[in-house]
């Protein structure tokens, strides 16, 4: 019984946490179609603003949820204003722009704070359910990926920003035509993208020993969760979120940690032959 | 094709045989090594992506499996001469198998950069959890992360005891690219080579025309993988160690950039932009100022916003300004290669 | 069994090069074509026409295999080639042009041509074959120019360069006269009637003047289906098709 709690937890947990790392990534393909080479590294700039700021004496909660964001977010800006925005439309040129920015970033953090492991430990102490022992700090990790995908809808359904923002992502032409220019748009939603990747990474920064090279870890996982999803960003992130996250606990659970990894990279191969255009190509079409 | 063998070979060889006396005066030959080997691996993507628009993003997977299946069959065999086919032939075997699944999927573009990424990303992390003594192939333990040291180096065939080494070792990957280039260069002027730049240029007629599509990028992908694979066992010779770091992403972002640098639809551009490259993040690596993975991404940065085309089809372009001879070049120039998608019915 | 089907469709005339049977396309609710039959026999010239959306194009896609249709039959010479790939039509000698110019930008006039005729015939035979057609279709003194540098009438041209390439014995082409010019359209009826000598040929078609030039048997899509099948006098004639087509006024 206490097993399978955990399990449980533990499971929604890694959906969670995919969610979290793939939110950023999905919104910028989703609205852009620009794939972010560089959103694992936008990912590692958060936790390493977050631990800085907490060194300097900021609390813990707001260095996570505000500053990281607003950080990585500004970083994001200036990023769309030099190199992404004369790349709209060239798909494979920004991959590779932004593959070129994400070492130009791991270059520079390691300039900056140098080639060694840093951290913090989780603000939420642990318990244990019967013989087991179970991480506080994964509820509130599941926690903020359930109130972030609330948001992501309510924004996305239920504002003028939203709509317009869906609008543009159908047919990028027709929110000029109203007179919504798309070049605000793809810089609101490049900031709120990063800032959603900064966000992401201050909040995984406590559970991993951070070093400049972290964010390759998330970049994969990212990209094959995003693609796999398909065009609708809600539905396509909780589907592909919910259906590598299983495969990969489960193969966690019954093997070893590497092998649920590499279960969830060869689930990502399989999906992908099979449905080309992502899960919601295929399903749930025209849902956000 | 008469012009090819009677001025092209000639040239090419009388060109590379001064290269390879005049370099080693300049730069030493064990780093000239590794650049030619470099240069061998840059020049397989550069001719599946420059010539058949296939954007693999894991070519790096070829490299490591060549390396690796050179040193397991090195550790089990003893001679170097079968590892080093093997090399060849494993992964232009693997790319064959992962190239009709994908190529028979009709997956482009983005698809193809997910796939051949999370490739190499599964072949990375299993070679790196292979610490445990249970895993073996014959002889050889796959030592997770330190990975295998200590197999059998290149000798010449039949002789296990006499090592090539040294100098001699430079000239036979020298002579080994050069080879390589020919065979490569006479393949592009092929028929199967100008339909492959047919298919760069649009999928979609070509398919109409009535060729296969997919078996035909599938055959030029393991083409380009059993290069990749022969690179890899001249640097596992070279290293006389192999690593799962050769499987890495970094490494294949590094092949991505030599190709776009040095020129994408052309030979030569891909071999001069790794050479080039590599020798630069050699002299880096001297000092300690500037972070050499910084650097690197700049120019890939830069290169794509202000010189896509690369530096070979630049200098060429130049070339023809300056000096008004109406020599077509480059020969099979890329126009809109990249950022292009071919949609599919 | 296919051979079968398609055999009881001969009858001794001249010989069927192209049939569909029942041939339906959706797309998510959306009936596209709508259970076609349609019969071509070897030598005939056949334009189809219709207003927007009526599903021409989708129908013209089917046969090529660039989409598999839903249900129904495609059969040519013989062979039952539903679901096949466009490669494999290609490969039975079939000639086709779709309807965005389709070309390979990179690569000049007379390499796109000899890699046409390559498909069927040796090296040296291609050669030959590509020098004859840019003869032909008077493309000479543009032969060494590359795609990308080409007018839209030039490449409507070289398209058709193409096509003839292959020698094909059933030719589908898409909308052939689209923005080209008086001269272009001319020029291009020129080259269709000398096809047809030697080719079936199908032509999806807007361009009543271009029709009426090439003066063809017409089969009118209307809704997905086929609405009548005649000659393009009577064609233009009928009161229906007049409505459907060409007025929204009764």
């Amino acid at each position: 019984m206490d097993l399978v709690f955990v399990i449980i937890v533990e499971m929604l947990y890694a959906v969670a946490s995919l969610v979290l790392i793939s939110a950023g990534l999905a919104i910028v393909f989703g609205m852009m179609k620009v794939i972010n080479l560089a959103h694992g590294e936008f990912m590692m700039m958060g936790g390493y603003v977050t631990i800085t700021a907490v060194t300097l004496g900021a609390n813990i909660f707001l260095a996570m949820l505000v500053i990281a964001p607003v950080v990585v977010g500004l970083i994001g800006l200036v990023v769309e204003r030099l190199v992404i925005r004369h790349l709209y439309g060239r798909l494979v040129d920004t991959m590779l722009a932004t593959w070129g920015l994400s070492l130009f970033f791991i270059g520079l953090v390691t300039m900056i704070f140098g080639n060694t492991t840093t951290g913090i430990s989780t603000p939420i102490s642990g318990f244990t359910v019967g013989n087991y022992q179970v991480n506080g700090y994964n509820f509130f990790i599941i926690l903020v990926a359930i109130v972030l995908l609330g948001l992501m809808f309510a924004v996305l359904k239920g504002t003028r920003l939203g709509l317009i923002a869906r609008g543009a992502m159908q047919l990028p032409d027709m929110a000029a035509a109203l007179g919504y220019s798309p070049e605000r748009i793809y810089m609101a939603t490049f900031f709120c993208g990063s800032a959603l990747s900064g966000l992401a990474g201050a909040i995984l920064a406590p559970l991993v020993g951070l070093v400049p090279t972290s964010g390759g870890a998330y970049i994969a996982k990212a990209f094959i969760t995003v693609i796999a999803g398909g065009p609708s960003l809600i539905a396509g992130l909780m589907a592909s979120s919910g259906l590598f996250g299983f495969i990969s606990q489960i193969f966690t659970f019954a093997v070893s940690p590497v092998m649920g990894e590499v279960a969830l990279l060869v689930a990502a191969v399989v999906l992908l032959r099979l449905l080309p255009q992502g899960v919601t190509g295929k399903f749930f079409k025209g849902r956000v | 094709m008469a012009t090819f063998w009677t001025k092209e070979v000639p040239a090419t060889i009388l060109v590379a045989a001064l290269l390879i006396w005049i370099m080693p005066m300049i730069v030493g030959t064990f780093t000239l090594t590794v650049l030619v080997i470099y240069g061998m691996l840059g020049f397989s993507l550069g001719l599946i992506w420059g010539f058949g628009g296939i954007l693999c993003f894991g070519q790096a997977a070829f490299f490591g499996l060549g390396a690796y299946t050179y040193a397991i069959a090195a550790i089990n065999i003893g001679d170097s001469t079968i590892p080093m086919l093997l090399a060849i032939l494993v992964p232009a075997a693997f790319a064959a198998l992962l190239g009709a699944m994908m190529f028979y999927g009709r997956l482009t573009d983005v698809y193809l950069g997910v796939i051949t990424l999370v490739v190499t990303l599964i072949l990375f992390k299993f070679i790196s959890s292979t610490a445990g003594p249970e895993y073996v192939i014959g002889k050889a333990r796959l030592g997770g992360f330190n990975g295998i040291p200590g197999f059998q180096t290149l000798n010449v065939p039949g002789r296990p005891n006499d090592y090539i080494y040294g100098d001699p070792y430079f000239y036979f990957c020298a002579i080994l690219l050069i080879i390589v280039y020919l065979l490569v260069s006479w393949l592009l002027k092929s028929s199967f080579g100008r339909v492959a730049i047919g298919i760069r240029e649009n999928e979609v007629r070509v398919a109409l025309m009535g060729y296969d599509v997919s078996a035909r990028k599938t055959v030029l992908f393991s083409i380009g993988a059993a290069i990749a694979g022969l690179a890899g066992a001249l640097f596992a010779n070279w290293g006389e160690i192999v690593t799962p770091n050769l499987f890495s992403l970094g490494q294949s972002a590094e092949i991505i950039i030599w190709c776009i640098v040095g020129g994408l639809g052309t030979r030569i551009g891909p071999i001069v932009g790794a050479a080039g490259l590599a020798y630069l993040k050699f002299l880096l690596g001297q000092q300690s100022m500037i972070d050499n993975t910084l650097l690197t991404g700049i120019i890939l940065v830069l290169f794509v916003l202000f010189l896509p085309k690369g530096l070979v089809p630049a200098i060429g372009s130049l070339w023809k300004v300056s000096f008004g001879r109406r020599r077509r070049f480059p020969r099979h120039g890329v126009r809109r290669l990249r950022g292009r998608s071919v949609g599919h019915g | 069994m296919a051979c079968v089907a398609f055999a009881a469709g001969v009858s001794g005339m001249a010989e069927t090069v192209l049939e569909t049977a029942g041939l339906t396309m959706r797309f998510g609710g959306v009936v596209a074509s709508d259970n076609v039959d349609f019969k071509l026999k070897a030598g005939e010239l056949r334009c189809l026409i219709g207003p927007n959306g009526a599903g021409k194009s989708t129908f013209f896609k089917c046969i090529t295999g660039l989409l598999t249709p839903t249900s129904g039959q495609v059969f040519m010479r013989g062979y039952e080639t539903t679901g096949w790939n466009p490669h494999q039509v290609a490969g039975l000698g079939v000639g086709i042009k779709t309807q965005v110019p389709n070309l390979m930008d990179g690569l000049d006039v007379f390499e796109n041509i000899w890699m046409a005729a390559r498909r069927f015939l040796s090296m040296p035979d291609a050669m030959r074959k590509a020098s004859e057609v840019i003869e032909r279709l008077a493309l000479g003194p543009i032969a060494r120019t590359e795609l990308g540098r080409l007018a839209h009438g030039e490449r409507q041209r070289v398209e058709l360069g193409l096509v003839v390439a292959a020698d094909p014995w059933l030719v589908l082409l898409d909308e052939p006269a689209a923005g080209m010019s008086a001269d272009d359209v001319e020029r291009m009826s020129t080259i269709i009637r000398e096809m047809t000598r030697t080719a079936a040929v199908v032509i999806v078609e807007h361009d009543m003047q271009f029709i009426r030039s090439i003066a063809s048997t017409v089969t009118v899509f209307h809704q997905g289906a086929v609405l009548m099948e005649d000659h393009v006098d009577r064609v233009m004639a009928d009161p229906t098709v007049r409505n459907v087509y060409l007025g929204k006024k009764a």
